[in-house]
């Protein structure tokens, strides 16, 4: 896009064409040094969502391919969850979410199709929004139906540990990433030799997180940035370590990314969450990976205050052909999908990861339905 | 539609349990909305020999009148909240957006507006009044008049303050109007200024957000734009990128010409304000609505003389070649992003901001 701001060092440097023709030459040149073709996964839908914007998979080396593992927090959120959303709704109190969880399917309603029948669902931007609504109505229950990974779980905790209303509560959905690359990575079908690890998740866990992880799964990963220079250069990172067989880690997102993460945000993070295991939307069930409300801070838990009467209603049918799982452990493109852009649209999703702006089908519609030329 | 006729209102009465029912998202400009209007009005009424009829779902309908003239007739309800927003209002948006759909299809010059009010009962007279002398400056500006109106109030609750409907009615020399479906190879194509304004504008207002004064509504009338484009040069086809924004413009014209159409993202001009803004709601200016922007097909020939003329008047001073037509990827439109190339995909349904 041309654009009349005055443009920032950091654009000028993040969004050269020069340099990612660069970049360009240099995976070419290590794709031929390895001599065969490589897997990389990401785990963070901003990264699709550079990939696909700028049309990067079209640059490519042909034998380099880039997949997104469970990186769309929205999309992992379990179907029950968004039920429990929805009858909260339908049951007159004020449930408000971000606006990615809006028109995810629960088994038969969204809390979009709550609102068009009548209920009180508010989108918002924050937490903080959300307890803001609870300060306005305070004759009205606000619910904030809680979702994403560290990075927004970690804005719950700031709000609940500074005394929000008594009529505010948290129904959390909140995911923790690190276990579910664990599981990604030991399933059976995967075939990863690098992981571009999210940038956005880092700066509050850290890198260091992922120490542990490289060595024990014997797979390099990079922390990479978002901007379409950082996807290629956290790339050409992860390329060396294929081809020197390193199980490396780097992080090649420091403005951003400490070692040890925003520490405060972390002290939050685990002051009000537990982590418990639960399932993740077609993916499977996670140790450790859900975020629950601790016992300190139960009073602000949705599942607590409120006895959630949860009528399901019927699975729609065409869900049995979704391969949403697929997609998400990385097995599967989008296109592989009969329902893509057919049955299975944005507007009227079968799969959550047609919804979610971070969500891999959502993301190759809206950028042009599939990835090459 | 009030006239639905017996034969629906009785199939809605017996089984209204599994009936599709209307969502925001087939008033959102995409293709639930296409498929709507297929099946509500398209089928419904019977072919005609119009130039350009309802079929053809252009900005209007051309009807010749005598051996040398048609008679252009288009018609817009406008609703948007807030009613005073950052760079117009409800008014001179009703005005814009009827003068601009006439000026699509080639005519220029309004011969007459009519204007019909929906009041919400409770509504303030002073607010009604400053829509109204908005309405009147917007047509000033457009060299258009209203000449005939209605005005109904409906009771308190029963609707949001305040909707108006415009029709615009104009005369073209016969074979003088301009089609969205013109295009052909080798055609380039002009943007005749900074897209996704108005929506970008009007979102984050309704949000919430202030990202500074530069940002607001580009809604104005454009048919001196026009005139000036088509006085210079041979304009094939032309759209305003309303709702649905420049992404489903280009796709619309692509697939009506049958043709590709290749875009350098890079060309398209798009104001700072409107690009940081973007990027913070998550929302791509290319997808959302413009109120005072054309977009036009020009013979390659006249492109440079048609990109002068626009750029000559003040509201076509950021004016730019975006893209080309080609013989390639029939329907489809293809973005040269300044890495690398995709599908420039139309968005679907309402725009949501994302969270992270």
């Amino acid at each position: 896009m041309a654009t009349n701001a005055e443009s920032g060092d950091d654009e000028l440097q993040f969004r050269d064409p020069e340099k990612a023709e660069q970049l360009t030459d240099e995976l070419e040149a290590l794709m031929a040094e390895i001599g065969e073709p490589v897997n990389v996964m990401h785990v963070c839908g901003s990264h699709e969502q550079a990939i696909a914007k700028f049309g990067l998979r079209s640059i490519l080396p042909d034998d380099l391919t880039v997949r997104m593992g469970p990186g769309c927090p929205v999309c992992v959120t379990n179907m029950p969850e968004v039920d429990e959303a929805v009858a909260l709704a339908e049951e007159g109190k004020i449930v408000t979410t971000y606006g990615d969880m809006f028109r995810v399917p629960g088994t038969e309603k969204s809390l979009a199709d709550a609102r068009d029948e009548g209920a009180d669902v508010r989108v918002v931007y924050s937490a903080s929004e959300a307890a803001e609504i609870a300060e306005e109505e305070p004759d009205r229950e606000v619910i904030f139906f809680a979702t994403g990974f560290e990075t927004t779980a970690a804005p719950t905790a700031a709000v609940l540990t500074s005394d929000p209303p008594e009529n505010f509560s948290v129904l959390s959905a909140h995911k923790y990433v690190p276990p579910a690359m664990e599981v990604v990575a030991e399933m059976p079908d995967t075939d990863v030799d690098g992981f571009l690890a999210a940038g956005h998740a880092a700066t509050i866990t850290g890198y260091g997180l992922f120490e542990d992880f490289v060595e024990e799964y014997d797979t390099p990963a990079v922390v990479g940035g978002f901007e379409p220079i950082d996807v290629l250069y956290a790339l050409a990172r992860l390329l060396e370590f294929i081809r020197d067989d390193e199980a490396g880690l780097e992080n090649a997102y420091p403005r951003c990314v400490s070692r040890e993460g925003n520490v405060p945000a972390k002290e939050q993070l685990w002051e009000v969450f537990d982590t418990t295991s639960g399932e993740w939307r077609g993916i499977a069930e996670i140790p450790d990976a859900n975020l629950v409300l601790s016992e300190d801070y139960a009073h602000f838990d949705a599942r607590e205050r409120f006895d959630i009467d949860v009528d399901p209603g019927a699975a729609d049918p065409l869900t049995e052909d979704c391969i949403c799982g697929d997609i998400m452990a990385g097995q599967a493109d989008p296109d592989e999908c009969e329902l893509f852009g057919e049955e299975c649209t944005p507007q009227d999703p079968v799969g959550a990861c047609m919804v979610s702006s971070e969500g891999t089908c959502k993301i190759w519609l809206e950028y042009g339905g599939q990835p090459d030329l | 539609m009030s006239d639905t006729d017996d034969v629906g209102e009785a199939e809605l009465s017996e089984d209204n349990s599994d009936d599709e029912v209307i969502t925001h998202a087939h008033g959102a400009g995409g293709s639930q909305m296409a498929e709507l209007i297929e099946s509500l009005a398209v089928s419904r009424f019977a072919e005609t020999d119009a130039d350009v009829g309802l079929a053809a779902l252009d900005d209007g309908s051309v009807q010749p009148i005598d051996d040398d003239h048609s008679v252009v007739v288009t018609t817009d309800s406008h609703v948007v909240t807030p009613l005073f927003f950052r760079g117009g209002d409800i008014g001179r948006l009703a005005v814009s957006g009827t003068v601009n759909d006439l000026a699509m299809m080639g005519a220029t010059e309004p011969l007459a507006l009519t204007s019909s009010l929906i009041i919400e009962a409770g509504t303030p007279q002073t607010t009604v009044e400053r829509v109204t002398e908005s309405m009147r400056e917007a047509c000033e500006e457009a060299g258009a008049t209203v000449t005939t109106g209605d005005t109904k109030v409906m009771g308190s609750g029963e609707m949001d303050t305040l909707a108006i409907n415009t029709t615009g009615v104009a005369v073209v020399p016969k074979g003088g109007h301009v089609p969205d479906a013109g295009l052909s190879v080798g055609d380039r194509l002009i943007v005749s200024g900074t897209v996704g304004d108005h929506g970008i504008s009007l979102l984050s207002e309704r949000e919430g957000f202030d990202f500074g004064g530069d940002l607001e509504s580009d809604v104005q009338p454009v048919n001196d734009l026009v005139r000036a484009a088509m006085d210079a040069g041979e304009v094939t086809a032309m759209k305003d990128p309303t709702r649905g924004g420049l992404a489903t413009v280009l796709n619309e014209m692509a697939s009506k010409a049958d043709v590709g159409i290749d875009v350098e993202e890079r060309s398209v001009p798009v104001s700072g304000p409107v690009s940081s803004a973007g990027e913070v709601l998550g929302i791509e200016p290319f997808d959302v609505a413009c109120e005072g922007v054309v977009v036009m097909g020009v013979a390659s020939e006249d492109a440079a003389d048609v990109l002068d003329a626009l750029r000559d008047n003040p509201k076509g001073e950021d004016a730019a070649i975006v893209g080309e037509v080609v013989d390639d990827h029939t329907g489809q439109v293809v973005l040269d992003t300044g890495f690398g190339r995709r599908y420039l995909s139309p968005p679907e349904g309402e725009q949501l901001p994302r969270i992270c």
